[in-house]
């Protein structure tokens, strides 16, 4: 490499890739993307050897064929005889709903005990402190498996409701069932439902979206929209003559109101659970794989959640503290209008984070038997079809691909949020 | 007017009162109590209503907790024993039997009972190993060479085999810098760091295993070796974690450094791998470990499963640990970048001398906590088959003695866990402490 090839004319030789400042960087990033190359291809070419010899030709040929397993827990119409992509997609939507359960609720949570750790009040502060020590220094998968523990070991059977002495009752007015079986509660029906609107026809993605559903929603961002209108309209005239008018009664009213007409029309009652048998009948039932993912996912995320917000909570200098004091803000007003919106700008990002290491560790849903896409495409199709390099390549595929997006998600927020800012 | 005054009021006071005592309601405990938790009735309701919570859950726990079961040799005689004392069902009282018969299993799995001083010794020298590193205040500086040894130490203690073995691997980074000096004096660095990164790879992978072989033959010595199967429990758990940390350290650094330099195709591929890492959770990372591994290898090579998930977890930790050592880079003022610059260092230099030993003492902290979530995250081995606490947490309920047997075990690993976790939470903010100080 050091070997000069024409000692004599002093434009361009070999050693200068390496000692001349010009050429270095460049010889350093070929030699690394040539290493690189080498790595990928020896790994590829062991791939193709090993696989051939055990007599595997990679292909996904197999996501098309009949699944033959049935998954207890889905959102969408699935028998044994789909196919493995169908049962994929079953799980990716279930890793998704518990997701979505998990940061709802780990938000909820985390802000109100990160809050209460900073009461005034000691014993609270202390209780506090212990919750998110504990929860923290715990792993999540025991917790998991601990929170099913206690489902299934301490709820009644469906048994024990029977009869005209029972000993167990259900719970809220008569609606909602605790049973060892899994929690059972109310599920909205309509009389005079609108029916299903049917998306992406005969193929293996196709799902029914609920046209109700969709009326409800689109009424209440009307609603919303129209009382963010009165309060600019009210905005403006409190600029105008210092006079604010009254408008919550309005701003109520239109949220309030078409929702309920709309629900009317459509004849919206609930429907509740019912002893049938041995077992409920009627209603939703949420398996205890789900409500023990759900819980232990939230509840340890949400220790997390509460030393995050408690940190941005105290990066806001107290000097903001005082001179809301000073301009005559009662203490809630202050949380709200001052320390909070600040905090938020620091709060965010790491709660991105936390978010994301949530649907990272809902994964782990495979130890309680929660069919995610890891207990479907990666547990059972793998072991029903031995494709474990299409399976799992897919699978992380699928799980960078959502990680992707929520950090996408987040970060158009975070500008947003800090756009704000001066 | 003063005149007047002395005329009309009858008495001034011409000396100081003595200071009073404040009143009894606030000071002591009562002025505490007071102040912390019945000042005003909001907080005084709160206070109420957490003292009911306390109760609620200690009265449920606390009679579980003290059962007089721990000689108890099986779940039978668990309820035997809690029926004649009257405490029947599922919450009469835990069966504290199932963690004095096996706790010496959860700790160790399946090692063989006669060989626990290994474990045990190894587990001694990390902390020996670990106190120059961390507690640099305390510890004689000599103690750091130990702590460089340690690395191949702790695998000869924990597999035994050949002592030969780990000596000749310490061998081969001699005869790296051997080949470094001798190349680097003929070629220059670049051409020496290659030469001797490509003459000690080849002497681990082609000629330590038949040189140890051969020694070995001549002069036997070294300790009974141990199956990877039958490591489990605590020890697998400790054992993974500080492995998968330790070369994840070198390789963070090195994936950080890459991730903020200027070179193109070098940051590209360091930040693919990080983002890549991250993106995906351990549990599929651990299923490649368990069914793809072996097959992205050369045809015939079959390592065990153990050594496996050590990769994966490594690989794991290193994209975590360089964003941790990423923000330490971040973190440290510019001028010191300049400075080293300015004093002719060149890119190595500045590294290794300026901008390394701050970087990291500013990232210990992010290292620890770290290395808590990799700990913690070694019990999801247990999904992939291996003996970690809570994969032997089923197998000891596969027993018939204690089928059935739940909380007890879960709370025991529990509270392990809470202990080492807790613990290393604790040390890291010490350490921040320490660093703030040393700022200022």
């Amino acid at each position: 490499m050091t070997s000069t090839t024409d000692p004599h004319t002093e434009s361009f030789r070999l050693s200068m890739l390496i000692y001349d400042t010009r050429y270095r960087s460049t010889t350093i990033q070929v030699v690394a993307l040539i290493g690189f190359l080498i790595l990928i291809g020896w790994l590829i070419s062991n791939t193709a050897q090993n696989l051939q010899d055990l007599g595997k030709e990679p292909s996904f040929r197999f996501l098309f064929e009949p699944a033959g397993y049935d998954i207890n827990q889905r959102l969408i119409e699935y028998t044994s005889r789909s196919s493995h992509l169908r049962a994929a997609f079953v799980g990716l939507l279930n890793t998704l709903l518990v997701a979505v359960m998990g940061c709802a609720l780990a938000t909820v949570l985390g802000v109100l005990i990160g809050v209460l750790r900073l009461s005034k009040n000691w014993l609270v502060s202390k209780i506090m402190t212990v919750y998110v020590e504990m929860f923290r220094n715990v792993p999540v998968l025991l917790w998991i498996v601990l929170f099913m523990a206690v489902l299934i070991e301490t709820l009644p059977a469906p048994s024990a409701f029977r009869g005209d002495d029972p000993e167990s009752t259900m719970k809220l007015f008569e609606s909602v069932a605790l049973t060892n079986r899994g929690i059972y509660v109310p599920e909205p029906l309509f009389s005079r439902s609108l029916g299903d609107v049917h998306l992406f026809g005969q193929s293996a993605l196709n799902f029914d979206v609920s046209l109700n559903l969709l009326a409800i929603v689109a009424v209440l961002v009307a609603g919303v929209f129209v009382s963010g209108r009165i309060r600019d309209r009210a905005d403006a005239i409190q600029n105008r003559t210092g006079v604010r008018p009254t408008t919550w009664y309005l701003r109520l009213g239109v949220v309030f109101v078409p929702l309920i007409i709309l629900l009317v029309a459509l004849g919206f009652h609930l429907g509740y659970p019912e002893l049938k048998g041995f077992n409920f009948g009627g209603g939703t039932h949420m398996r205890n794989s789900l409500i023990a993912l759900w819980l232990a996912l939230s509840l340890y995320t949400a220790a997390f959640v509460a030393e995050i917000v408690r940190a941005g909570i105290m990066a806001v200098s107290h000097g903001q503290t005082e001179a809301a004091a000073a301009l005559g803000l009662r203490p809630r007003r202050i949380m709200g209008l001052v320390v909070l919106p600040q905090a938020l700008r620091v709060i965010i990002p790491p709660l991105i984070s936390q978010y994301l290491n949530l649907t990272k560790n809902s994964s782990l849903a495979i130890a309680v038997g929660y069919m995610d896409i890891t207990g479907t495409l990666m547990g059972v199709t793998l072991n029903q079809t031995g494709r474990e390099l299409e399976t799992v390549l897919l699978g992380m595929l699928i799980y960078l691909t959502i990680s992707l997006c929520i950090s996408l998600v987040m970060n158009w927020y975070n500008n947003r949020v800090s756009l704000v800012e001066r | 007017m003063s005149e007047m005054h002395a005329e009309t009021v009858g008495y001034v006071r011409d000396t100081m009162l003595p200071e009073q005592d404040p009143p009894a309601t606030s000071v002591g405990a009562i002025g505490w109590l007071r102040e912390n938790l019945f000042s005003g009735w909001f907080n005084s309701v709160l206070t109420i209503l957490s003292l009911i919570f306390i109760y609620w859950i200690l009265s449920a726990l606390l009679p579980w907790f003290f059962s007089p079961t721990w000689e108890a040799t099986s779940l039978n005689e668990c309820r035997e024993i809690l029926a004649e004392m009257g405490r029947e069902g599922h919450f009469g009282g835990a069966c504290w039997g199932v963690i004095r018969d096996r706790w010496v299993q959860l700790l160790f799995g399946f090692y063989p009972s006669g060989l626990y001083w290994r474990p045990i010794l190894a587990f001694i020298l990390l902390f020996v190993a670990l106190g120059p590193v961390l507690f640099s205040d305390y510890f004689p500086g000599k103690l750091i060479w130990f702590s460089a040894i340690y690395p191949f130490l702790m695998p000869w203690l924990l597999w035994g085999g050949s002592v030969w073995t780990p000596l000749l691997v310490i061998a081969g980074l001699g005869i790296g810098y051997g080949v470094f000096r001798v190349v680097a004096a003929a070629a220059g660095n670049l051409a020496g760091i290659i030469a001797a990164v490509i003459a000690a790879l080849a002497w681990w992978i082609f000629l330590v295993g038949p040189l140890s072989e051969l020694i070995h033959s001549i002069i036997p010595a070294g300790l009974n070796s141990v199956d990877s199967r039958n490591f489990g429990g605590f020890m697998l758990s400790i054992t993974i974690g500080v492995v998968a940390i330790a070369i994840s350290l070198p390789l963070g650094i090195v994936l950080a450094l890459g991730r903020r330099s200027d070179l193109l195709i070098v940051k590209a591929l360091c930040v693919g791998f990080i983002e890549f890492i991250r993106g995906v959770p351990l549990i599929t990372l651990l299923f490649v470990a368990s069914t793809l591994l072996n097959i992205f290898m050369p045809p015939g090579t079959n390592f065990d499963i153990i050594l496996r998930v050590i990769i994966m977890a490594t690989l794991f930790a290193s994209a975590y640990m360089a964003e941790v050592i990423r923000g330490g880079l971040a973190a440290l003022p510019k001028g010191q970048y300049e400075g080293a610059d300015s004093l002719g260092l060149d890119y190595w230099q500045a590294q290794r001398l300026i901008i390394m030993p701050q970087a990291l003492k500013i990232s210990i902290p992010g290292i620890v906590s770290t290395f808590i979530g990799l700990f913690k995250d070694t019990v999801l081995v247990s999904i992939i088959g291996l003996l970690d606490p809570l994969g032997l947490s089923n197998a000891i309920r596969a027993d018939s003695d204690w089928n059935g047997i739940v909380w007890e075990l879960y709370g025991f690993i529990a509270l392990l866990f809470f202990i080492f976790c807790f613990g290393m939470s604790r040390y890291s903010m010490y350490l921040e402490r320490k660093l703030q100080t040393g700022h200022r």
